[in-house]
């Protein structure tokens, strides 16, 4: 066993923020200690909430992600943020550049906010996003909040490191083909109209109703309108992703009994 | 720590301070990620404070920072310092913007290591960030 690793898991899983960052780094880069530090941390009793956060390029999903914390806060949860964004596939390099949507909560000792490039695993999250998710899970979170790149056609993976989605559109995304063809309507719990005071946003909201009367999935989705820069119907999305905690929490309680 | 581990250099960019524009740290932040480096970009207007706590929840090696109010001799040093104080004292500290050359000796016995002025070309800055950082 190494004792470093060891001593850092441990300081982790008490809350420790650097220690926390510094196993991030680990497994962001491949360490052969990974296997080692997720051995240590596997399955833990207190799970917290995973909100994912998912949508097109710059449609809002960080300005989202920020006034959510703002509601947890609020109820004393503390938060973990994955924020992803995409590595340059011609020199490697990123500009992570979510981070600066959520100046307010930098020095909240309840919130630990974490960017990630996706580095050369395209279009989805990548194994680095789902370990670095149990990593904050552990150590100690409420919620753990998770921003996906824009769209790309493996985006059907949040699903899996999520117990709620949230896709975020604009007006001007294109019509209902376009809809159709992203194959985004069947992975969303609950689709945002964003930029709901730019033009069009009605007129996307009636389509996207149209569309998901053919959607294969079975369960309720809800589409909503907001403004996220506005503080517009963000409450009301808050309300509607705690319903959704909630019910998971009976749900869990069930199965335990 | 393997030698074979694939290390791509973290850096932070920030703006301390209540000055104006970003445009010169976007720019710097465009340029060491064409030189293949992650920049975690802050943008401006943040407090020492903000900026170390960042840096420590990034897990930078580097960190980059821009004055140009003259501020510079109060809030390069106090990062420094908290960067020190919560267990960052192996990232490294870069600063641009405008910087007289009297203030050079003062910023360096702070533990500031790079001093680069306006037009500083951008892999000069990138090959002294890649020979400087530390292995943690
Ligand atoms: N008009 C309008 N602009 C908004 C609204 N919400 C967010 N924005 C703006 O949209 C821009 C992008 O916001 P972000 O939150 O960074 O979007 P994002 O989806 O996280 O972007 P990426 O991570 O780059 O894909 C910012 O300039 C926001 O201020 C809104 O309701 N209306
Ligand atoms: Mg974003």
């Amino acid at each position: 066993m190494n004792q470093k690793i060891k001593i850092l898991v441990d300081r982790m899983l008490s809350g420790d923020k650097p220690s926390l960052a510094r196993l991030i780094s680990l497994i962001e880069r491949e360490s052969p200690e990974v296997p080692e530090i997720m051995e240590l941390v596997s399955p833990s009793q207190l799970q917290p909430y995973r909100v994912g956060i998912t949508g097109l390029a710059g449609a809002g999903k960080s300005t989202l992600v920020n006034k959510l914390t703002s509601f947890y806060r609020k109820q004393n949860l503390t938060v973990g943020i994955i924020a992803v964004d995409p590595s340059s596939v011609i020199t490697g390099g990123a500009v992570l550049g979510d981070r600066i949507r959520m100046q307010q909560h930098y020095l909240d000792e309840g919130v630990f906010i974490r960017s990630m490039a996706t580095r050369g695993c395209y279009g989805g999250l990548c194994k680095a996003v789902e370990d670095a998710a149990k990593l904050i899970s552990v150590s100690g979170k409420d919620i753990l909040i998770i921003e996906t790149t824009g769209i790309g056609q493996t985006e059907t993976e949040i699903t899996k490191v999520a117990d709620v989605v949230v896709m975020v559109l604009t007006p001007g995304f294109g019509d209902s083909i376009q809809l159709m063809k992203a194959g985004i309507i069947e992975i969303a719990d609950i689709i945002v109209v964003n930029k709901a005071d730019i033009e069009g946003a009605d007129i996307l909201v009636n389509e996207i109703r149209n569309e998901l009367k053919y959607s294969t999935r079975k369960k309720d989705q809800l589409v909503m309108m907001v403004q996220a820069s506005n503080d517009i119907g963000v409450a009301e999305l808050f309300e509607e992703i705690e319903k959704k905690r909630l019910e998971n929490n009976l749900e869990e309680r069930i199965l335990k009994c | 720590m393997g030698s074979t581990e694939l290390k791509t250099i973290r850096v932070l960019i920030a703006k301390p301070g209540l000055d104006g524009h970003d445009r010169g740290a976007k720019v710097i932040a465009r340029g060491l990620k064409d030189a293949g480096m992650e920049v975690i970009y802050l943008g401006l207007r943040l407090t020492p404070e903000q900026i170390v706590e960042a840096a420590i929840q990034e897990d930078v090696d580097a960190v980059g920072l821009s004055s140009l109010s003259g501020a510079h001799l109060a809030l390069f040093p106090k990062i420094v310092e908290l960067l020190r104080s919560k267990g960052g004292e192996k990232i490294l500290v870069v600063v641009g913007g405008i910087i007289p050359k009297k203030d050079f000796a003062v910023l360096k016995e702070a533990g500031v290591s790079g001093i680069f002025g306006p037009g500083t070309p951008i892999p000069e800055i990138a090959k002294f960030i890649q020979e400087n950082i530390q292995e943690k």
